[in-house]
């Protein structure tokens, strides 16, 4: 039987035409995966003003009078959920997921764009509660965004009225909407593939964009359940969580329940996020890496065993963020062994990104700037990483600053620097338009020494046991004066980091409407995405017939063809043609 | 936690397996053409709608999962006293057991082409379905009158949570059911209706696979 590709069965796209359904009820998953990536990044730029306004504090403490503690905590709430949730998970997956899977699989839409399109709607629901939580009384939750019971839902903790309740519903919320967008990923990877891609021939993005929606649909259920029992212990009084506690002098009606079960469940969400957020942004950066080195990827086999060995040992790690809750010493034991042990496949990885570099023809194109810059960040918060991991070692630095330096530098910096280059790299085939590579080169080295900056001396001050989710520090004996002067510092290049991103969107906002036409494929990629009939890819994506894939993503600087790349779509009669 | 853990491994274990069919060892790089797929080969390209469902009852058994993980470990706690369950329960598994099976019936009616079948059992496995949730609902009322409120006790807050949502699930299934009850009486050909019913049919066992689980945990503890 013929394969016939499943977005040519049935019934024809229809085209929309009126701006509405073009544009906002748009079931076209190149729309939809605009719409997410313009809204997460809107959330984004909240969060990062609130790190500025905790900058402040820190930096110029007694200065600023709007700054009180509870509002301190709300803004270390809100910055971090929104960082971790509202715009990596959603800009990775609803935003380059929605945009690469299609293209780079050669499949004309999403199979359920209906779906897809609901989940957007679905999500930005989310982004409006979460924003409706800062105008409510008492705030929004500043529970951190580890949301521990029982202060979470304790009065004393600001935002306890509304705000926690909004950010659990908004947590509900975000995750339905993950749930829709995440079964449209899957099965298009599964069941849209055009005719030669088999699994083994998919562009290192997808594998990571497809195994981190795996691992958020096993994950999120985790977060979706301990959300539904937490709001049952605040709103209906249930003690799933809540211990028996004297508050403000008064005996609380809660009784017996763990604390330590929430924290279980949390985590297990929460460190497999870690890889949602960090698998896209592997697949991509190697992408990045092979295109702009003019070289086939190294190892690409065990860059995809990688990615999924990572992805199931994500989830037998997770109690490696409570050693200091009291549990089992043996647990500890287990817990650093499997810690540790995924550390293997990440170095794994690690070496494959510089050994593709090894003797490649790297061009220092803006994207590869970010993707070269990504590797130093990563290595460096990876081997942060193997100190926490030890139960030892982590003990005494735990809730201090060395810990927000190791994961703003694992999954702040790293991941961010990613966007940066993946915006980069498609804004040509997204707009059709180039951007300007001075402005592009001026962003990298701002943004990467500027977050240097910021992100390495905060692990001197979590050697000198500065604890993280503080307010102020003045009068504290052991910490000196020079820890404080740091901390100005430190302010200082983070508002310069913030200011700096000025640079990224006055030049996105420029190229769109003055910048030169990009041509199809201006960079020399071979992956399908940059072999559409038209650039911008128009509905439907590719023309009357969809491409056949006669080889791997990454035949670069082949030896005997003419071009120093082949596209997947060009069959191997035709190279020989060109050959000289 | 060991629940959620097993059925981790299971997911990934079967995620392992099936890549592994994938021809993984494969070198990709060495080889060039219009290569087929495995897909092809299996000969079963089976339709997204059910690759979907496949995807969304993993979600589903992970929620159920960890739920479960919890309902262990929140037990060990001095305060459990566990909960009464109400003999109405059995009642309700039965009726659950016949709307399943005529689910069942419908969808080899459907494939037989046979309209007054289809009709018949998607009405049967409305009103079983449907009568079930009440059911269900007598149960809660039952637990209220005799005093096992859900605040009192961890074990009633689990009861009433593993019984809602389990209900819920079922209540979005009968989304589905309504609107292809409502295409067969518009008279539209069953072909139309066929993938419809078969996802009603999976999601309807795999719904009373889950009940069976949760009343045998709820009975035994
Ligand atoms: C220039 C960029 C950024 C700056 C200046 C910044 C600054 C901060 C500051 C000052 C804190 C509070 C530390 C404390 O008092 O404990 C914090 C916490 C946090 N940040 Fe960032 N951050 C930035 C970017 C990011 C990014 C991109 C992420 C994404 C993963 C992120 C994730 C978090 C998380 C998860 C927390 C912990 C929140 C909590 O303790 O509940 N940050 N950040
Ligand atoms: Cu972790």
């Amino acid at each position: 039987m013929a394969h016939v590709a499943l977005a040519d069965r049935g019934q024809a796209l229809s085209h929309p035409h009126s701006f509405i359904t073009k544009y906002v009820w748009s079931q076209d998953h190149k729309v939809i995966a605009i719409q997410y990536g313009i809204t997460a990044i809107a959330v984004g730029v909240v969060a990062l003003v609130l790190s500025g306004i905790m900058r402040l504090q820190l930096g110029f403490p007694d200065t600023f009078s709007f700054i009180q503690p509870s509002e301190y905590y709300q803004f270390v709430t809100m910055h971090g959920m929104i960082m971790v949730i509202y715009l990596l998970t959603a800009l990775f997956l609803g935003g380059f997921g929605n945009y690469l899977i299609p293209l780079m699989v050669g499949a004309r839409d999403m199979v359920f764009p209906y779906l897809n399109m609901l989940s957007y709607w679905v999500y930005l629901l989310s982004v409006i509660i979460l924003m409706s939580s800062f105008f409510v009384t008492g705030g929004p939750t500043g529970a951190g965004w580890t949301l521990y019971p029982p202060q979470a839902i304790m009065f004393g903790t600001p935002g306890a009225e509304w705000g926690i309740i909004l950010m659990l519903l908004s947590l509900f919320v975000f995750i339905i909407a993950f749930t829709m967008g995440g079964l449209n990923y899957v099965t298009t990877v599964l069941q849209a593939r055009t005719r030669g891609m088999t699994l083994m021939r998919m562009p290192l993005s997808v594998w990571g964009i497809f195994t981190a929606t795996v691992l958020g649909l096993l994950a999120f259920p985790a977060l979706l359940v301990s959300a539904i029992m937490m709001t049952l212990d605040r709103v209906l009084g249930t003690s799933f969580f809540m211990p028996a506690m004297v508050s403000m002098g008064e005996q609380t009606n809660y009784d017996g329940g763990s604390p330590v079960l929430f924290q279980h469940l949390f985590w297990f969400f929460g460190h497999p996020e870690v890889y949602i957020v960090a698998l896209p942004a592997f697949g991509i950066v190697s992408d990045l890496l092979s295109t702009h080195a003019r070289k086939n990827i190294f190892g690409y086999r065990m860059m995809v065993w990688a990615i999924v060995g990572i992805g199931g040992l994500s989830f037998i790690v997770w109690a490696h963020h409570m050693y200091v809750s009291g549990m089992n010493p043996y647990f500890g034991f287990f817990f650093a062994t499997t810690t540790l042990i995924i550390a293997v496949p990440t170095a794994i990885k690690v070496y494959n990104w510089v050994l593709t570099l090894w003797r490649g023809n790297i061009h220092l194109n803006t994207p590869m700037l970010f993707a070269i810059g990504f590797i130093f960040t990563f290595i460096h918060g990876g081997l942060t990483g193997i100190f926490l991991g030890n139960v030892v070692v982590d003990l005494p630095l735990s809730d201090t600053y060395f810990v927000v330096a190791h994961f703003h530098m694992v999954m702040g910096v790293s991941p961010i620097l990613v966007v940066f280059g993946a915006i980069y790299h498609w804004y040509p085939k997204i707009t059709g338009k180039m951007f300007d590579a001075t402005l592009g080169k001026a962003h990298f080295w701002l943004t990467f020494l500027g977050t240097y900056s910021i992100y390495l001396p905060m692990h001197y001050l979590g050697f000198l046991g500065v604890p993280r989710r503080y307010f102020a520090y003045e009068g504290i004996d052991f910490i000196p004066q020079s820890a404080l002067d740091l901390n100005t510092a430190i302010t200082i290049s983070a508002l310069f980091v913030a200011v700096v991103q000025i640079i990224f969107f006055y030049n996105m906002i420029w190229s769109l409407f003055k910048g030169k036409q990009a041509g199809s494929n201006p960079w020399g990629a071979t992956t399908l995405e940059w072999q559409t009939p038209d650039t911008p890819p128009i509905h439907g994506n590719w023309g009357p017939e969809l491409p056949v894939v006669h080889r791997w993503a990454y035949d670069y600087s082949v030896p005997g063809a003419e071009e120093d790349f082949i596209p997947q779509n060009v069959p191997e009669s035709e190279v020989d043609k060109a050959a000289s | 936690m060991i629940t959620i853990v097993l059925f981790i491994f299971a997911m990934v274990g079967f995620a392992y397996w099936w890549l592994w069919r994938q021809r993984v060892l494969e070198k990709p790089w060495a080889e060039v053409g219009p290569k087929a797929d495995t897909r092809e080969e299996i000969g079963r390209i089976s339709s997204a709608a059910k690759t979907g469902l496949m995807f969304f009852l993993a979600v589903v058994t992970s929620v159920f999962a960890l739920f479960i993980s919890a309902y262990f470990l929140r037990m060990e706690l001095p305060d459990w006293s566990p909960v009464m369950k109400p003999e109405v329960l059995w009642i309700n598994t039965g009726l659950l057991v016949l709307g399943s099976g005529a689910i069942h019936w419908c969808s080899k009616a459907a494939a037989s082409n046979n309209l007054r079948a289809v009709q018949v059992s998607l009405f049967a496995t409305g009103l079983f379905t449907f009568t079930f949730i009440y059911g269900q609902l007598m149960a809660w009322g039952q637990l209220n009158d005799e005093g096992y409120y859900l605040n009192s006790n961890p074990a009633n807050a689990f009861f009433y949570l593993f019984t809602g949502l389990h209900a819920l699930h079922l209540l979005g299934g009968l989304w589905v059911w309504s609107r292809t009850t409502l295409r067969v009486l518009a008279g539209v050909e069953l072909e139309e209706v066929r993938l419809s019913v078969e996802l009603c049919r999976t999601y309807w066992h795999y719904l009373l696979g889950v009940w069976i689980v949760l009343f045998g945990m709820l009975l035994s503890t």
